[in-house]
């Protein structure tokens, strides 16, 4: 059911004012928020004016289904004279004098933003932990992480201190941390979403998305903040007006790739299996299929993210925003000083491997290597699709880790991101969306991929099964 | 000297867009520091780049001017390094897949200095130091650059000079570039090594960065050989460096060697798609180019019949090209123009950018007027000289000064009896004329000058005055 309508026919027919709904999220992050850590900076006062600017355009006739719905952005999304910080420390303080794209399409609509959420430093990590202000914690188990990088947007979106947020999705920023809070994540196909004013990360995989309790609210959502941007060049032109999603999934070609189910837990792959079953008894057709090059994902994702992060971060040396270290001698040690005190240890981790793989010397054996890797995977991708409409994958081959995993294996903790990372290599679409729950009450989230501005079938094959099946997103309040 | 100058020239062009290259930024010149700048030319978080299309197509017209070949397919590469005037830690340049490359320049001996490649990229902020702290300026930050690299034909001072001056012509030409090497918007690194005269093999070779005045490079080089071959003489081994200059000194001092040169780390640019660029538009710039520098010094001397000294006082400055070109249009003569141009219009246009920018206040209409009076005897050209010096002046039309009654001149009646009065007046040059001076009749052409204010034909009157005394 979507949320986002009902709040918005409750506004329009003055049921509750903006002003009113927006005190009553303020009141449960300030209620919340300190067990959750969702919230690394509140803007409260700016939301309460843009409540009542938003209740004039209501009061006029004016504005969209979003307009004076509370809601939230990930912390690397720019907001003019807000703190932006990657929750880094070199990007304490920083505030940027210009908007997202995504934000000013937001803003203009009336959307009331209430602050920026957690996420891992710089988006590096699937759980969220690298972050500077500290983990943000799983409403559905507290003793559990949110999943990441995204997972202050996904905490904030399932505990209901947002209607719905926007996250940024590298390597399955959005859809692990959705499935691990039990909430959708969608993660557009790269360059329906400009993403201008998205403090990068993986410049060619980066692209932002909603984190909604629905399907539904998902498509609204991203009807609003898509479409070509003159100020991203790599952004491109979609469908004009609403994102209609099909009632039925008749007839509809359903992939299953074997690779996606390589080790994984098998509560999981026995949930996932009960979902595909579902769309076969609808009338969808299921085609299992081997994608060999999927095997080769993760280490191209990790080569390729990592060398254009390496680039992408060099321009944080203390000298125009943001941290500078205290004492240095000479512009050189203040940069070494301001980087080595700014950045944390993942992040550090991720320059180095990137600055590595683009050296002279090894630039063959790893960034050309896993470039030609990547472009037999796109190749791979376009021929499923040629076969079948959409795959059906899990979003991670495990349910949300304990926190403080993250703190242990590296190695494991890259290998989690298994699921998601072959998506962003090949820029397609793709939507997670909670499939029901293991042994421990843990959401457990199938992922839905289709071919590059498919964003549609995505979407509709998503909203379908949440339909059938019945799932219903609950409010974690209760268990808090 | 048994030694052979080798060098190769990178030559820095800022083109002469209206704005920045990744972003909508004026490119003007100065300007209060940082008051160019936004927050994408700042390299701001989140900010992206957008190509300047003119770029791509000034760029192409610079590299179809220096006969290159276009890649219409290429893409921008990140050039990554750490310096406190390039905000993003990485310059947005071309790598493996320049623009253009493959082209020349034709030096006036008709030797061809081959273009290696020429590509597009951003230029970085300035630092500026001022009692002991330093700033940084980002005006300049993102304004388009080409850069052309020349293989290692230059093997003189001399060419190198008419190398540089070439590229600056045919830059300005075709409108692309200003060129102005003070102001930074031509820079270049002069690559250089000696080799055993006669010999194949190249020596080792050093690179003199960021050179900003012709007279400077070849002061540089020459230094710069002389160390060289003295350290060659003693039986050492040059070492491959990084070189900078020192105008006040005239010597070149090693920067960096070889061991910490830096590793660019180049990958293709992913916030840019690649460029692709259809062959018509490349056809259609390749049509719009106008006569070339060297084009334009061969038909001046051999269609027009210019001799070569003033043919290269002429296509020197395009501007004055085009003036001369328009008064030819009009119908006046090319002797009368040329001369009446390099004389008495070049003597009010005292320094070379005076020349280049050829701000005069007489249009080519009236130029061509008071050149046609004389190319048809009716003013004589010193007249017509007098007379355009007023113009000059003044900014009025000939008219002004030339009326009516001036152009009915002389009748050849009252030049005859002028001619018998200078012949009395002078009976000294008229005997020194009679006992084989030749010269000495010129005496009396200052009389016939002054007695007509100027208006006699000299031509006609040397002819009656031989005639008279015969």
């Amino acid at each position: 059911m979507s949320k986002i309508m009902q709040l918005s026919s409750a506004l329009r027919g003055k049921k509750i004012s903006s002003a009113e709904l927006t005190k009553e999220y303020i009141s449960r992050i300030e209620r919340l928020n300190p067990k959750l850590n969702a919230y690394v900076c509140q803007t409260f006062d700016e939301a309460l004016k843009n409540a009542e600017a938003a209740d004039k355009m209501i009061k006029n006739g004016e504005g969209t289904l979003l307009t004076g719905i509370p809601m939230t952005l990930k912390d690397n999304i720019a907001t003019d004279g807000l703190p932006t910080t990657c929750c880094s420390k070199i990007l304490q303080g920083f505030k940027p004098y210009y908007d997202a794209t995504v934000w000013s399409k937001l803003k203009s609509q009336g959307a009331v933003l209430l602050g920026k959420t957690n996420m891992d430093e710089f988006a590096m990590g699937s759980t969220s932990e690298t972050s500077v202000y500290g983990a943000p914690l799983n409403p559905v188990n507290t003793t559990r992480v949110t999943g990441g990088s995204s997972g202050g947007v996904a905490s904030a979106v399932k505990a209901d201190m947002a209607v719905y947020g926007l996250g940024s999705d590298t390597g399955g920023s959005i859809r692990q941390p959705a499935a691990f809070c039990g909430a959708v994540g969608f993660k557009p196909t790269y360059g329906a979403v400009s993403r201008y004013g998205l403090i990068a990360y993986g410049s060619s995989l980066d692209q932002i998305g909603p984190i909604t309790t629905s399907v539904e609210d998902a498509a609204i959502v991203y009807d609003a903040i898509r479409g070509k941007d003159t100020k991203d060049q790599t952004s491109v032109s979609t469908e004009d007006g609403k994102t209609e999603l099909a009632k039925d999934v008749k007839g509809l070609k359903i992939g299953v790739a074997e690779e996606f189910f390589d080790g994984i837990n098998p509560e999981i792959k026995n949930a996932i299996d009960a979902a595909i079953s579902l769309y076969e008894r609808s009338g969808a057709e299921v085609i299992r299929l081997s994608v060999p090059a999927l095997k080769s994902a993760l280490p191209v994702y990790y080569i390729i993210a990592c060398a254009e992060a390496s680039s992408n971060l060099g321009r944080y040396d203390g000298i125009r925003y943001g941290y500078r270290a205290k004492d240095y001698s000479g512009i050189d040690d203040m940069v070494v000083k301001t980087r080595t005190e700014g950045f944390g240890k993942e992040v550090k981790k991720r320059i180095m491997l990137g600055t590595y793989v683009l050296s002279s010397g090894y630039f063959d054996a790893y960034y050309k290597k896993a470039c030609l890797i990547r472009s037999r995977l796109i190749a791979d991708f376009e021929n499923v699709f040629k076969e079948c409409d959409v795959l059906i994958a899990p979003a991670a081959p495990e349910t949300a880790f304990p926190s403080g995993y993250s703190g242990g294996n590296s190695i494991q903790m890259y290998l989690s991101d298994v699921c998601t990372v072959p998506v962003n290599i090949a820029g397609l679409p793709a939507a997670s969306l909670p499939c029901g729950k293991d042994k421990n009450g843990l959401p457990i989230g199938m992922q839905i991929i289709s071919g590059r501005f498919c964003d549609k079938k995505v979407l509709s094959a998503a909203c379908f099964y949440e339909h059938e099946a019945g799932i219903v997103i609950e409010n974690q309040e209760d268990l808090l | 000297m048994k030694y052979e100058l080798v060098s190769g020239f990178e030559t820095h062009v800022e083109l002469a867009t209206a704005t920045k290259i990744f972003c909508g930024c004026t490119t003007a010149f100065g300007g209060a520091p940082n008051t160019h700048c936004c927050p994408i030319c700042t390299g701001q978080p989140g900010t992206l780049p957008v190509l300047n299309k003119k770029v791509v197509e000034f760029a192409i017209r610079a590299g179809l001017a220096l006969h290159c070949t276009i890649n219409t397919t290429t893409h921008l590469d990140r050039k990554n390094y750490c310096y406190p005037d390039l905000p993003k830690a990485y310059q947005i340049s071309q790598f493996d897949k320049p623009l253009c490359e493959h082209g020349y320049v034709e030096l006036e001996s008709g030797k061809r200095i081959r273009i290696l490649r020429i590509h597009i990229e951003e230029d970085a902020g300035k630092l500026v130091h001022e009692k002991g702290t330093s700033y940084i300026d980002y005006n300049r930050g993102g304004v388009p650059l080409i850069e052309i690299v020349s293989e290692p034909d230059i093997s003189s001072t001399d060419e190198a000079r008419e190398y540089v001056e070439k590229l600056q012509l045919t830059m300005r030409y075709i409108g692309v570039s200003d060129c102005k090497m003070q102001e930074g918007s031509m820079r270049c690194d002069v690559n250089i090594s000696l080799k055993e005269r006669g010999s194949q093999v190249l020596g080792t070779r050093t690179e003199i960065k960021n050179m900003n005045s012709i007279s400077h490079i070849e002061k540089a080089m020459e230094y710069e050989a002389r160390r060289q071959a003295e350290i060659l003489d003693d039986g050492g081994e040059v070492e491959q460096a990084t070189m900078r200059f020192d105008e006040n000194s005239g010597e070149t001092y090693v920067m960096r060697t070889k061991e910490d040169a830096q590793d660019y780390r180049y990958f293709p640019e992913p916030d840019l798609l690649e460029v692709a660029i259809p062959q018509k538009k490349v056809d259609e710039i390749a049509a719009s180019l106008p006569e070339l520098p060297l084009e334009k010094y061969k038909r001046y001397t051999t269609e027009l019949g210019i001799n070569a000294a003033n043919a290269k006082l002429l296509y020197k400055y395009k501007a004055v090209c085009d003036f001369f070109e328009e008064c030819l249009r009009l119908g006046a003569g090319v002797k009368n123009t040329a001369n009446l141009i390099l004389g008495t219009v070049y003597s009010t246009l005292n320094t070379e950018e005076e020349k280049e920018l050829f701000n005069i206040r007489v249009t080519p209409e009236d130029m061509a007027g008071l050149v046609k009076l004389a190319d048809g005897g009716k003013i004589n050209i010193t007249l017509a000289q007098m007379t355009l010096a007023k113009m000059l002046e003044s900014g009025k039309p000939f008219t002004e000064y030339i009326k009516e009654e001036d152009l009915a001149g002389v009748s050849d009646d009252e030049l005859t009896e002028l001619c018998r009065q200078a012949i009395e007046a002078n009976p000294k040059a008229v005997e020194d004329y009679k006992n084989g001076k030749e010269k000495a009749i010129s005496g009396l052409y200052g009389y016939i000058k002054r007695a007509t204010q100027g208006k006699a034909d000299i031509r006609k009157a040397d002819a009656i005055i031989k005639e008279l005394i015969k």
